[in-house]
């Protein structure tokens, strides 16, 4: 079988505070092939973030992995040194963060932060490189590129900015671009933009796309697979119409009820998941998602619920599969 | 609920935010460039539009925790400001009938004082409560009814969560027992799953207590939710009011449209389907707003009539209004 992009098997990472553990991700596990693109959806603080952040060996102190692998185009990340790292970010493997109003260097020339990947990754001349940053404004949609170069960060609006972060993110052609929710700190005409300048330059570039959101209408148009996260969980995994149209876990069902409506003539009451997000400090044993599921059963709240494969990719982790699947091998028994 | 009185009014409201300059070189941002609204009494009004369109302006102005600059508010027939008259009432007996909920649940609360002491300032100042006892009851029932408990009254701030920190906002407004809520934002800083339960909150509280809202948010989607009628708002001004169906359904002005179309649908099938108007470049600046229409920098069907003429808002079917000179083309 060919090698995936990108295989992450059963991370673990807690942020070690004077408070205390923080268990931010635990025991997730995905794979990405050669020019997919996955959204992965989830509240503030169910580890979105640091998941892709650990893809590039962003987790710094006091963040630390304490289990699991991370392998990405042939390398394992997870025991890179900082210099075989520096090599990777920027090259292989890019971000665009949430903020761009900063995100970027206000005491350097937009030329100057495009060019510095250049400088870093590649051997290009003086004048190669300035002529590639003209380049990728121009593939971001950006007008006048020459003297846009010249210019500092304030000196653009929030969605040009955006555009700036994605031509820095693009200047080497990685084979992976996380998206960390790039279009949050944006009004929603700018961010129909850039999402239709993310889909344009994927279809010409090929690559592969992490899209971090919190926003199951942006992953809708944008994505063709979805994780869903929960407290530090992958709690279920599909292509985008598995997720949306037959949710298999009861968090994912509970997120989709929540939404309002926009078109609907009749105005329903919204079914909103009741209780509070978890405490990283001390997850739930069992289930992460049990205190606030209404389906909550013994066996949730004491251990860990396993892998359920509903397709050959979709799959979910709750315990509501393992009891149909328990009583499905009953009556198969009384049937022999 | 809804009835045809009219609780709150303005008129030709004015609010501009000086802007450096000086003399004749003074400069003012327009953030709320002559607009006319009204709300009946128990209705939501819902008010949408892009950062820095104004909305939480006209919000604030309403209020008058800004001086308005020039135009005319009513409130339960009674004038609070009208500049020509020169009338500006004190608001002290009024800010027991109107109030507020801002947006950011973190920066809207003294992390120094108790849920207690938030939820009863109020109560103190406008002498509600005769004793200590009764003033402690009072506390207790807002935060029950907000879907607290009484453990929290002695907390303070940073030990909630969000969509916590809403509710004690929520039950802060409700203290002085209003009939006019400005909600600013309310759930635009909450979680999808947190922001659902305090949707529902703000409709319980209104049918139980004949509440009237201006609920200002820039997803249109929450606001369409909640609301009776909705306006829209770009740069200062209302560009289109009606109906919240009829004005998702049946939008005229060009701005409303491309904003609705770009809103990201949360169901595959349709999003794939769903063809965006795309809308060129950036809001251009309040300091400096385009002539005429302040739309046209963006707008695919401007003409020099739209630089030259500022479109009136015009009712073209009943309660539906909209600013815009080219409508016939449009639709």
């Amino acid at each position: 079988m060919k090698e995936k992009l990108l295989e992450i098997k059963d991370e673990r990472l807690s942020f070690f505070t004077p408070a205390g553990e923080v268990k931010a991700l635990n025991g997730v596990s995905f794979s990405l092939g050669e020019g997919e693109v996955l959204g992965i959806v989830g509240e503030s603080g169910s580890g979105k973030s640091v998941t892709a952040y650990s893809i590039m060996g962003l987790t710094a102190f006091p963040g630390k992995l304490i289990g699991g692998t991370i392998r990405f185009n042939g390398h394992q990340v997870d025991r890179m040194t900082e210099k075989e790292l520096r090599k990777m970010r920027g090259k292989e493997v890019s971000i665009i963060f949430q903020d761009p109003m900063t995100s970027l260097n206000p005491v350097y020339t937009i030329g100057n932060q495009i060019e510095e990947v250049l400088k870093l990754h590649t051997d290009m001349t003086k004048s190669q490189r300035h002529n590639r940053a003209k380049e990728l404004l121009e593939l971001v949609g950006i007008n006048e590129p020459e003297k846009r170069l010249k210019q500092y960060p304030h000196e653009h609006s929030g969605g040009m900015r955006q555009r700036v972060m994605i031509a820095i993110a693009l200047a080497c052609e990685p084979k992976l671009l996380i998206a960390d929710e790039p279009t949050t700190a944006l009004d929603v005409t700018i961010q129909a933009q850039i999402l239709e300048l993310m889909q344009d330059l994927r279809k010409k570039l090929g690559m592969s796309i992490i899209m971090i959101t919190h926003d199951l209408g942006v992953v809708a148009s944008m994505c063709e697979r979805i994780a869903v996260m929960y407290a530090g969980n992958i709690v279920e995994y599909g292509t985008t119409d598995e997720i949306f149209y037959q949710p298999g876990h009861e968090y994912t069902k509970g997120l989709i009820k929540s939404i309002p409506q926009l078109n609907a003539e009749k105005i329903e009451r919204l079914v909103p998941i009741e209780g509070q997000p978890v405490d990283l400090m001390n997850p739930p044993k069992g289930c992460p998602f049990a205190p606030r599921c209404e389906h909550c059963m013994k066996v949730c709240l004491t251990e860990k619920p396993p892998v359920t494969h509903l397709s050959d990719t979709h799959y979910s982790y709750c315990w509501l599969w393992q009891e149909q699947e328990i009583k499905k091998g009953a009556t198969d028994f009384e049937e022999s | 609920m809804k009835s045809l009185k009219k609780l709150v009014e303005i008129e030709h409201l004015k609010q501009y935010f000086p802007a450096g300059g000086f003399g004749k070189q003074k400069r003012f941002v327009q953030a709320v460039d002559d607009v006319s609204f009204f709300i009946y009494k128990g209705e939501t009004l819902g008010l949408v539009g892009e950062s820095g369109c104004g909305k939480t302006t006209v919000g604030r102005t309403l209020l008058r925790l800004y001086e308005p600059t020039d135009g005319r508010i009513v409130y339960d027939g009674e004038v609070l400001f009208d500049k020509k008259e020169s009338i500006a009432v004190n608001m002290m007996p009024y800010r027991r009938k109107m109030q507020i909920v801002f947006q950011d649940p973190y920066a809207s609360l003294d992390p120094r004082m108790t849920i207690a002491d938030i939820v009863g300032e109020s109560i103190d100042i406008h002498k509600l409560a005769e004793s200590k006892s009764q003033r402690h009851d009072r506390i207790i029932e807002l935060l029950e009814r907000v879907g607290l408990n009484s453990e929290h009254a002695n907390r303070y701030p940073h030990e909630f969560s969000g969509g916590q920190r809403q509710r004690i906002g929520i039950a802060r407004a409700l203290a002085v027992n209003p009939e006019f809520i400005v909600c600013d934002e309310p759930v635009s800083a909450l979680d999808v799953s947190i922001q659902a339960q305090v949707v529902n909150m703000f409709e319980d509280l209104q049918q139980e207590m004949g509440l009237t809202y201006l609920f200002i948010a820039h997803d249109l989607s929450v606001v369409r939710h909640i609301s009776d009628r909705i306006g829209v708002m770009y740069l200062g001004k209302i560009v289109e009011l009606a109906d919240s169906y009829e004005l998702i359904s049946r939008s005229a002005h060009p701005y409303t449209r491309s904003l609705i179309s770009a809103i990201p649908v949360a169901d595959p099938v349709t999003a794939r389907a769903n063809e965006r108007i795309p809308l060129q470049g950036d809001v251009p600046s309040p300091v400096n707003p385009p002539s005429g229409c302040h739309f046209r920098t963006r707008c695919p069907y401007a003409d020099e009539c739209c630089a030259a003429e500022t479109p009136p808002l015009k009712e073209v079917s009943a309660g539906h209004w909209v600013a815009c000179h080219h409508l016939d083309r449009v639709n």
